[in-house]
């Protein structure tokens, strides 16, 4: 074997040869069960976009694997470096691919039918028959049987016979139907690009003992938007939240338990200055304002609490978010004290809306989710809450590393209250559970050209359903004089191969032998 | 009827469905198993004599029969069950496709429908031990997520749920059609390459050659495919971008059924690509189903996120 048997690629010769690659149907096919098995991760492990609370819970719990899962992306999968090569890759195949097709398809939709091949038994599936009709009655006839098709009809001198041929094609919608099915997966992409680009979403929330929201940054417990979105553009909403509603099947009915209506009421404003408006949110029917939409995402239970510190001073007097863990909304929450002296405070407990005694033990669980018997246990830490050290803190991660757990005994002290009850505290203050309120965790956001990705998947599926149901076909008739006969050759091919194509073809002789035979009556 | 009865009939109804199903089945097993020593052409030679036996000892009688009471019991199961479904939507007042368990029983039904209308437009009924066998478990596996009825959370008040879901049924039912085939194409190809023409014995040599499965596995993927689109891409965006602000946010559910997407885009393409054709082909098909099933139970029971409607 001499070295130079294979030839060295210029530059030219290599960027073609990976540009062919690239845009190859079995490249494209890759990309995509690999784009398939790159999105796996993303239901796997916890999401910034999606649940960023759930991301800090993983990071606590894993302190190892964590940070190299972050490093990969597995926290942020479809905004990874590798999901958005693999999908990139995808697109530019994608267009690769449309754009040499819709040239050639173009150039066929001008083409005129291919002749006939000289030897229709090499076909798929033909026929020949003969008839006491005409040359011209069998063409006559082979256009009425053909029907909506694209046909020529040319006459040849073979070894000194006229043979008359009819070459027609259908189905030019298939591959239509196949690039705009094609073409709308790059508009989709691109709808769904700009309106990530220009979009932004946040999540808040709000408690309902009047607790208010001013459409600004700092107001957000989560945002997201787009690279080139501005936030000084947020519009200048504002809203009271007055009252949440939350149903629940009652307790001894089938279901019980099962939430049955979500509802958040309260005012807005549109912009500073405008007169108050009510607003009426619940799951399936947000609040449009302009180009913003309010979305009720969920909704808990808030605790007011009235803590006076060792010195007497009301140091906390709020209504506090406790997070639901699960269908009963057997609750998690913290309060965090940084007021109180000497030393600041912190708390940290459940809350449970229908507490029951098990086993003659402390009240433990929830029975149902709707508030008939408030409860809320709390530990207590003293120390320093680490709020100063600039670093921003969830409000519902109490970070105990500088505190201290106060005890009773070998035993944890803890607080259990009930409404309108009020309890010491080991430093000297105290702590009173006032009154229970509710929160409504809400979303807001505004994504422009909405309307582009929809528009773009109907319009392919339109087209994808155009090319899977139209035939590409081309259909041959060869005729003859024999003697005071004439003789019928017919053959069919199908761009796309299947297998029905015999009976389809006995389907079309029917139908041409019925022509012809109209033809004859008329003739005689 | 009060709306206990029809909870009650309900709840009658789908677990007699599941029994009769699993009969079925058996019946089916029994179709096959009569036949294992049958070679292909046996029929036309009883068909032809005079004095065929009748007493029912003939293997390719009983087979038939068989076969008979396999389709007769799948259809009863699909009536049974129907009566099922439609009194559990009387009992909750509402579409009976809330939760996992009514899911299971209205997806299963529609799947014993479309088999029994590809009966008989295709003739089909070889895929029957695949569809019932199935059918039951996923009837049995319902159970054990079961809740009595009642109506709906908060989150899926909308016609949206209407839609949205029952394309989902439709198109995982076909999906399931297009896998049982998809299976029976990858047994019988290999046993056309590798079986000599005097060993050809069974009932796998009575159903059409495996070019006529795989047709009937593209057109059934062919119909499911742009439902699954519809109700995946195109409702469920709609519908999530009233409730939740979002027309796609990347919740296990919807990774799931775009990874489903991807899958059976990626079988539609390989039917068209060479060295992908036929087995591979295949084999997509069948991991595009199991990412519909893992869409179905696992991130229902497992992984969770936002639409977590089991019970």
């Amino acid at each position: 074997m001499s070295s130079n048997a294979v030839p060295a690629l210029g530059r030219r010769e290599l960027t073609r040869w990976f540009w062919r690659q690239l845009t190859s149907m079995r490249t494209a096919l890759l990309l995509l069960l690999l784009l398939a098995i790159a999105a796996v991760p993303g239901s796997l492990y916890p999401q910034r976009g999606v649940d960023a609370r759930a991301v800090e819970t993983y990071f606590l719990e894993h302190p190892k694997s964590a940070p190299v899962l972050d490093n990969l992306g597995m926290f942020a999968v479809y905004s990874s470096p590798w999901f958005s090569a693999v999908y990139l890759l995808l697109m530019v195949s994608l267009i690769g691919c449309i754009l040499p097709r819709s040239f050639v398809y173009l150039r066929a939709v001008r083409a005129r039918p291919p002749r006939a091949p000289r030897n229709f038994a090499r076909l798929p599936a033909s026929a020949s028959f003969e008839t006491d009709a005409s040359t011209a009655d069998v063409v006559a006839a082979a256009r009425r049987a053909l029907g909506r098709s694209r046909i020529d009809v040319v006459d040849r001198d073979v070894d000194g016979e006229t043979v008359r041929e009819v070459s027609a094609e259908k189905g030019f919608l298939r591959e239509a139907g196949n690039l705009l099915f094609h073409v709308s997966i790059v508009v989709v992409l691109i709808g769904v690009a700009v309106g990530t680009l220009f979009g932004y979403r946040g999540s808040v929330i709000v408690t309902d003992d009047g607790g208010q929201f001013a459409n600004s940054l700092p107001q957000y417990d989560e945002f997201s938007s787009g690279t080139l979105f501005d936030s000084s553009e947020l519009p200048p909403f504002a809203f009271t939240l007055d009252q949440v509603t939350a149903r629940f099947q009652p307790f001894g009915s089938p279901q019980a338990g099962a939430p049955r209506e979500f509802r958040a009421q309260g005012t807005y404003t549109a912009k500073p200055g405008d007169a108050d408006r009510p607003f009426d949110i619940t799951v399936n029917h947000p609040l449009s304002i302009g180009s913003t939409s309010v979305y009720l995402l969920g909704q808990g239970y808030a605790p007011v609490f009235k803590i006076t510190d060792a010195q007497g001073n009301v140091v906390f007097n709020d209504a506090v978010p406790f997070l639901p863990a699960d269908a009963t909304y057997t609750s998690n929450g913290i309060i965090k004290v940084p007021d109180a002296e000497p030393e600041q405070l912190g708390f940290q407990g459940f809350f449970l809306p229908t507490a029951v005694t098990q086993g003659g033990k402390e009240l433990s669980t929830s029975a149902h989710p709707a508030a008939a018997n408030p409860l809320v246990g709390l530990n207590v830490w003293h120390g320093d809450l680490g709020l100063d050290e600039g670093r921003s803190q969830s409000v519902f991660i109490l970070d105990k590393s500088k505190m201290q757990q106060y005890k009773n005994g070998a035993q944890a002290f803890r607080v259990s209250l009930q409404p309108g009850m009020s309890a010491d505290l080991p430093d000297g203050g105290t702590i009173e559970f006032t009154e229970l309120r509710q929160f409504a965790r809400f979303q807001i956001g505004s994504s422009p050209l909405v309307k582009v990705p929809l528009f773009g998947i109907v319009a392919g599926l339109i087209g994808l359903m155009t090319s899977l149901t139209i035939k590409p076909r081309r259909t041959w008739i060869r005729t003859r004089r024999d003697g005071s006969r004439t003789v019928v050759d017919v053959a069919v091919l199908d761009r796309v191969p299947r297998d029905d194509l015999p009976a389809d073809l006995d389907e079309f002789l029917e139908r041409f032998k019925d022509a012809l035979g109209d033809t004859e009556e008329k003739t005689v | 009827m009060t709306l206990e009865n029809y909870a009650q009939l309900s709840n009658y109804a789908v677990a007699s469905a599941t029994g009769i199903l699993a009969l079925a089945f058996v019946a089916y097993v029994a179709q096959w198993g009569f036949a294992r020593k049958v070679a292909p052409d046996r029929e036309l030679v009883t068909a032809g004599s005079v004095d065929a036996p009748t007493s029912g000892s003939d293997p390719v009688e009983r087979s038939n029969m068989a076969g008979g009471i396999g389709l007769s019991l799948t259809t009863l199961a699909a009536v049974v069950l129907l009566a099922g479904v439609a009194s559990r939507g009387l009992a909750a007042e509402r579409v009976p496709w809330g939760n996992m368990y009514e899911f299971g029983c209205a997806a299963t039904l529609a799947a014993l429908t479309a088999y029994l209308v590809l009966v008989r437009v295709w003739e089909i009924d070889w895929v029957g031990p695949i569809i019932t066998g199935f059918g039951t478990v996923v009837l049995g596996a319902s159970a054990t997520v079961y809740v009595p009825a009642g109506p709906l959370v908060p989150a899926l008040h909308s016609y949206w749920l209407v839609i949205h879901v029952l394309g989902a049924i439709i198109s995982g039912s076909a999906f399931l059609v297009g896998a049982a085939a998809s299976i029976l194409y990858l047994v019988k190809s290999r046993a056309e390459r590798n079986t000599p023409e005097d060993r050809r014995v069974g009932f796998l040599w009575r159903i059409p050659s495996s070019a006529k499965i795989d047709q009937v596995a593209y057109r059934v993927h062919a119909f499911a495919f742009p439902i699954w689109t519809f109700a995946a891409l195109i409702a469920g965006p709609i519908w999530a971008q009233y409730a939740w602000g979002r027309y796609w946010g990347w919740d296990p559910k919807e990774v799931w059924a775009f990874i489903t997407w991807v899958v059976y885009a990626g079988y539609l393409h390989a039917r068209a690509t060479a060295g992908w054709k036929g087995k591979a082909a295949a084999i997509l098909a069948l991991i595009g189903f199991a990412t519909f099933v893992f869409n179905f139970v696992g991130v229902n029971l497992w992984v969770g996120g936002m639409h977590s409607y089991a019970k």
